[in-house]
């Protein structure tokens, strides 16, 4: 059984975003990049098949050289080899990463394709599925729980206020949702053993494509702001719980209209 | 220039997020003098899909959802109706399809949208990012230019249309995927997506059972419940309840935080709630930055005495 785990290398989630000079761009000036969270589920999940099942986890990423340390991390945590497509993704959209990674995955051996359910940031929640389409595999999203077996897959997908149990045929793209699993930290053992593990790396004309493919190639950035300052309304005491109670549902009454 | 929607049906009536996407369809529709059409997989769409302004409806027979079978039925109804715009209600299954649906069609697509508008021959969306910590604004090239809506952030708008014109669209039967079981959520809980009031506790709650304090106040309201990432991850409720960056972004109406106290991945996932109502005893709880109500105090005093309040208030 052999996975590709495709990483996003976001900025941490504590991060206060700041426009950059251009306005269309965030200012990543001291910004701190962490493996998008979701993604934690999708390593998480392929390490395990490989330890019940053998076989390869490749990690893959696309973007500037600072990508090799999400790799260099998801290493640390049990991946056994890693692919870094190098480019600037800043400027590509969705479809024309998952052009990128789906022709880096057809140069890996693999079975299953895992993503997270989004990278965390721009939150598009888009590759994985252009991805499945491109190879022409079946996708199952958000997935909690997955279960591998003779060349077939039984997921979980959470939809709302439901659970489907969805089979498929190998290969297929599963994305990820948090609970999936507990992700593990990596070992001090493992990060040593990491160390060892040479990145490939290969550009976008290595497989084929052109920049022209992959950047602004139908969704362009116009604009992007922060949104409008909220100052805070009134602040009132509680000490007296029945008044506080009322004022509440006064509030709720006459200025959001939600009673 | 037509505007198509996919449109959900749930209980023989068409899907809030559907009659939203439909709502805003129509207006773009208007304001590029075209014309505004449907697609379902169930005949019962078409009182509804008429009733906010769809002059088509194009229905396959393709049963339940399945993403490739319903890829390749909205595939042949974007042909059939040679349409510019396509617009996904942000459900489960509308996530699922559109990017899917963009792929194979070479198009582009915007997410979790909150602004829609035709200028100048193309489709610009604003969608936050960062969960919210910032707005991006976008023009899609190309046709057809897809976007899938946040639900609640288009007003669902009736424009006393008509019965549309049905027309049949074909959907082939195979896949490389099958639902084996559907299991629904024995809670019955409204989901915090849909919800127009959410009730949020967060570690101020010291401990997973005293959740009932925020789900009675819910229930009385009519409400969904929410929750900070710390209670999800301490294992106090179920992730779908969490709102923010981890969790999902969310602007109801009203939205009621007690014992949260507001960290910057929470903030991010609902401050664009329209009224929001905060509960901590820290009165320098960020929370309370954002908040147009804050009631500082004990929350394990006030929210039972707003339950009963509330229900009062119902009563009357």
């Amino acid at each position: 059984m052999n996975s590709v785990v495709c990483i996003a290398q976001v900025p941490d989630t504590e991060t206060r975003i700041k426009i950059g000079g251009d306005g269309r761009h965030i200012d990543d000036t001291g910004i701190k990049y962490i493996v998008s969270p979701y993604d934690e589920y999708a390593l998480e999940e392929a390490i395990r098949l490989k330890e019940k099942q053998g076989g390869d986890v490749t990690v893959l990423a696309f973007g500037p050289d600072r990508v090799q340390q999400a790799l260099r991390e998801s290493l640390a945590r049990g991946a056994t080899k890693a692919l870094h497509v190098k480019g600037e993704s800043a400027d590509a959209d969705s479809l024309g990463i998952a052009k990128v990674l789906a022709a880096a995955i057809k140069t890996i051996p693999h079975d299953l394709v895992f993503f997270g359910k989004q990278g965390v940031g721009t939150d598009n929640s888009l590759v994985g599925p252009m991805v499945a389409e491109i190879l022409g595999y079946p996708q199952v999203n958000v997935v909690t729980h997955l279960e591998v077996a003779d060349g077939k897959i039984t997921a979980h997908r959470e939809i709302e206020g439901a659970e489907e149990i969805i089979e498929a045929s190998t290969p297929a793209v599963i994305t990820a949702q948090k609970g999936m699993n507990e992700p593990r930290y990596a070992s001090l053992k493992g990060i040593m053993a990491a160390k060892k593990i040479a990145i490939d790396s290969k550009s976008v004309s290595d497989l084929g494509l052109a920049d022209s493919d992959i950047v602004n190639q139908r969704v362009t950035v116009v604009s992007l702001e922060l949104p409008p300052e909220k100052s805070g309304g009134r602040k009132i005491d509680g000490a007296d719980p029945a008044a506080a109670a009322k004022e509440i549902v006064r509030y709720m009454k006459e200025e959001a209209k939600a009673l | 220039m037509t505007v198509l929607v996919f449109c959900e049906v749930l209980d023989g009536k068409l899907k809030k997020a559907s009659r939203e996407a439909l709502s805003i369809g129509r207006k773009l529709a208007e304001a590029a003098g075209g014309d505004l059409a449907a697609f379902a997989t169930d005949r019962a769409a078409a009182d509804d899909s008429g009733r906010y302004g769809a002059k088509k409806l194009y229905v396959a027979d393709a049963g339940a959802y399945n993403t490739e079978t319903y890829t390749a039925a909205m595939q042949a109804a974007i042909t059939a109706s040679s349409a510019t715009v396509v617009l996904f209600g942000g459900t489960s299954n509308g996530r699922d399809l559109a990017p899917r649906l963009a792929a194979r069609l070479n198009a582009g697509v915007a997410s979790d949208v909150d602004r829609l508008e035709w200028t100048d021959g193309k489709l610009r969306a604003r969608r936050p990012v960062y969960s919210g910590k910032a707005f991006a604004t976008v023009e899609i090239s190309g046709t057809p230019a897809i976007a899938t809506t946040r639900i609640n952030a288009f007003p669902a708008e009736e424009s006393g249309g008509g019965a549309p014109e049905v027309v049949e669209v074909s959907a082939p039967s195979d896949s490389k995927t099958k639902v084996v079981e559907t299991k629904v959520s024995e809670a019955d809980e409204l989901s915090i997506v849909e919800a127009d009031i959410i009730v949020s506790g967060g570690r101020g709650l010291k401990e997973g059972a005293n959740f009932s304090i925020i789900r009675d106040l819910a229930h009385a309201i009519g409400g969904a419940v929410g929750a900070s990432r710390a209670t999800v991850d301490a294992g106090w409720i179920d992730h779908q309840h969490q709102v923010g960056q981890t969790g999902r972004v969310v602007s109801p109406n009203l939205y009621i935080a007690a014992g949260v106290s507001g960290a910057i991945q929470h903030l991010a996932g609902m401050s664009t709630s329209k009224h929001i109502v905060a509960i901590n005893k820290d009165p320098e709880a960020p929370i309370f930055r954002i908040a147009d109500l804050g009631v500082v105090g004990d929350l394990f005093t006030i929210v039972p005495a707003l339950t009963e309040e509330v229900k009062k208030a119902k009563a009357h």
